[in-house]
């Protein structure tokens, strides 16, 4: 039964290809993604049982990053109508088929139990995000699209090698060799060290790569950049979260092997460098779409000092997950309203939004307090959580330098979100209205945001703690 | 049969040179092919027994690696219309020369390696480890976006090659999936080749250059 959470999207991709009307087709995304959130409801609050094979199950994390994915998923399905309805120029055949099947390869990645079938669910998620950033069909998205499938087929080629890796760490070892994630973390301490070590490294970049930490992020800001906003709002908060979540379970494996302070100083260290790269590329920066690439670099490596930090840096770090998820697909969402209504995405053709398309900019607006950590939103909480786990854990440096690249970030935003809502522009340039279908989902995503922000449901903070026990194993 | 897999895999570090040292570019897809023809027998050979696993994950080998693929990028190469890599970063010689020097530090450095007795003997982690590195100088010091999918494909035959000492713990389905995997990006990469041509009338990766930061 829970098996139909990869099934459903996958059939609507079938469906879609086969489907004449492309005007009504935009609908089966949302018939798949109701139906999604619907089994995972069910399957998250136990009335269906969760699946449970030797491939596909369950865990913690998985938990969090499925209920991510299906309801920012939702809200960019019932986006993709209003979208789709303005663009009714351009056959939606293949991009309507390649978000299901998006849909279909981040939840097998959610629920694989197994590193193998980790890797082929995001091998198969890059894939078919190709045709969602080319959609354009311009020289851009070329260079775009050429750029993300090389650098990004090279990283999970790496992540491969890693994984080989860490199966001969098991080989090595003695134990029955096996790729299964359970079976990794019980045989752990008779891992052999090197080899576990080495494919630590390689899975971190290869992973890493989509994740889009630096300095493995340079095909980030072009690929953001030129795919429709609804694409860019799936690829940083769905397709992110799935390669982090792999680089979350071998680093659980790693700290079963007692060999968690060495992966967490890489992490460590690759997460305040992307901190600081990404506030060194946003200053100054006058595309707005690329300013959301590389705000997601950031709060990558936010991701990955929270989990290194280990305890309540872990606590922050996963609730990060899911409210910089949200967060982004308010403003990938309330971007795309911007770009299509000035068709121009950068500050020096867009001013004075606030005015002209109000409900979008206030819509934008509130999502850049809410990413840059402002109260009363989810990044707040969860990035002063993290900021604290660095100060009691005696690791006052690394606490500096993350409030400091904070600020940086949010001086480099600011002075172009300012620009873009402020000032005193002309009107927006195209027939684009903000209208129901195109910002209601980014009301629904920011309450939720808010929500994390001010009152955490129990049976979430529950689920967190869970998160956190779940990592922290001891050898 | 371990003299043999060894022969097999010299002739492997042979062929990535060669592919270096050359810059026509139906010449690579040729030694690419053949490179994958030699991968699909190793399986075979690696375990001493042949089970039905190393029979299917051999025949999908050469299906895939050794005619489906560089018929891909044969008819992409016929699609855009170029014979040869022009001005590649670095001359074919010198790039020929760094993958021997990769290859032979592999080789010295596999010795460091912590492996099991019976794959200590045998010449398939430096293989791989040699071939990983000819792909990566394959993509990185060529220009022409046909010969960066070379590179990667080279890449992925050494990680293929490194999946030998794992048979037992590496599933067939993800070993398909992963060959699978590859014909699909190939093929994506391939559809994306010919509109790089159309859009920039070349396939000269220098063209791309349109997105950065001013």
């Amino acid at each position: 039964m829970a098996l139909a959470l990869v099934l459903i999207p996958a059939l609507g991709a079938a469906a879609a290809l086969l489907y004449r009307d492309n005007h009504r087709r935009p609908w089966l995304l949302v018939a798949v993604a109701v139906l999604h959130l619907a089994l995972t409801v069910a399957v998250l609050f136990g009335a269906i049982p969760a699946p449970d094979t030797a491939w596909l199950w369950l865990d913690p994390p998985g938990r969090l990053v499925l209920g991510l994915v299906s309801v920012l998923f939702l809200a960019s399905a019932i986006y993709a109508v209003g979208y789709l309805r303005y663009r009714a120029e351009r056959n939606n055949a293949v991009f309507v088929a390649a978000l299901s099947a998006l849909l279909t390869a981040l939840t097998i990645a959610v629920l694989s139990r197994h590193l193998g079938v980790m890797w082929v669910a995001v091998e198969l998620a890059a894939l078919v995000s190709a045709p969602l950033i080319y959609f354009n069909r311009n020289k851009r998205s070329i260079e775009a699209t050429w750029k993300y499938l090389l650098v990004g087929s090279v990283g999970v080629a790496i992540a491969l090698l890693g994984t080989f890796f860490i199966a001969y760490a098991a080989v090595h070892g003695g134990a029955e060799p096996s790729l299964r994630l359970d079976d990794l973390a019980t045989t752990a301490p008779t891992l052999s060290r090197p080899w576990l070590r080495a494919g630590f490294v390689l899975v971190l970049v290869g992973y890493g790569t989509k994740m889009g930490l630096a300095p493995m992020h340079t095909w980030k800001p072009d690929a953001y950049g030129e795919a429709p906003g609804l694409a860019g709002a799936l690829f940083a908060g769905g397709v992110t979260s799935a390669a982090f979540l792999a680089i979350l379970r071998v680093l659980r494996v790693c700290n079963a092997a007692g060999e968690g302070a060495y992966a967490s100083s890489l992490l460590l260290g690759l997460g305040l460098f992307s901190m600081a790269i990404a506030g060194a590329l946003l200053i100054g920066q006058r595309d707005v779409k690329r300013m959301l690439a590389y705000s997601s670099v950031e709060h990558m490596g936010i991701l990955a000092i929270g989990v290194s930090l280990g305890g309540v840096g872990t606590f922050g770090a996963m609730l990060h997950l899911l409210a910089n998820g949200l967060t982004k697909g308010v403003l990938f969402l309330s971007a795309a309203n911007l770009h299509r209504g000035y068709q121009s995405r950068f500050t020096t053709d867009v001013s004075g939004a606030l005015r002209g398309m109000p409900v979008s900019a206030t819509l934008f607006l509130l999502g850049f307090f809410a990413i840059t950590g402002a109260p009363p939103f989810g990044p707040f909480v969860s990035e002063l959580t993290i900021a604290r786990a660095a100060f009691l854990g005696d690791q006052p440096l690394t606490g500096a330098l993350f409030l400091l690249f904070l600020l940086v970030v949010f001086i480099g935003m600011g002075q172009t979100v300012l620009k873009l809502c402020f000032g005193d522009g002309p009107g927006p340039t195209t027939t684009w209205r903000d209208r129901v279908a195109t910002t209601a989902p980014i009301f629904a995503l920011l309450a939720l945001v808010l929500m994390l922000g001010t009152l955490i449901p129990e049976p979430l903070s529950a689920l967190l703690h869970e998160n956190v026990t779940w990592l922290e194993v001891h050898p | 049969m371990g003299s043999l897999l060894d022969s097999l895999l010299v002739l492997v570090l042979v062929l990535n040179l060669y592919a270096l040292g050359t810059s026509r570019i139906a010449v690579v897809i040729r030694v690419v092919a053949l490179q994958g023809f030699v991968l699909a027998a190793l399986p075979l050979l690696a375990h001493g027994e042949i089970g039905a696993e190393s029979v299917i994950i051999s025949v999908a080998a050469v299906a895939l690696k050794a005619v489906i693929i560089p018929m891909m990028l044969f008819r992409a190469l016929r699609d855009v219309q170029i014979r040869r890599e022009v001005e590649p970063l670095i001359s074919t010689g010198a790039s020929m020369l760094l993958g021997g020097l990769g290859a032979a530090l592999a080789l010295a450095f596999a010795k460091n390696l912590p492996l099991t007795a019976h794959d200590g003997h045998s010449l398939i982690v430096p293989a791989a480890l040699a071939t990983v590195l000819a792909g990566f100088l394959l993509l990185t010091t060529r220009l022409k976006a046909i010969s960066q999918v070379l590179g990667y494909l080279v890449l992925e035959n050494g990680i293929f090659i490194f999946g030998l000492v794992l048979v037992d713990a590496v599933p067939l389905v993800v070993e398909i999936g992963a060959l699978l995997d590859l014909v699909v990006a190939i093929f994506v990469m391939g559809i994306l080749l010919g509109h790089i041509r159309r859009e920039f009338s070349s396939i000269d990766t220098r063209a791309l250059s349109a997105l950065k930061e001013d």
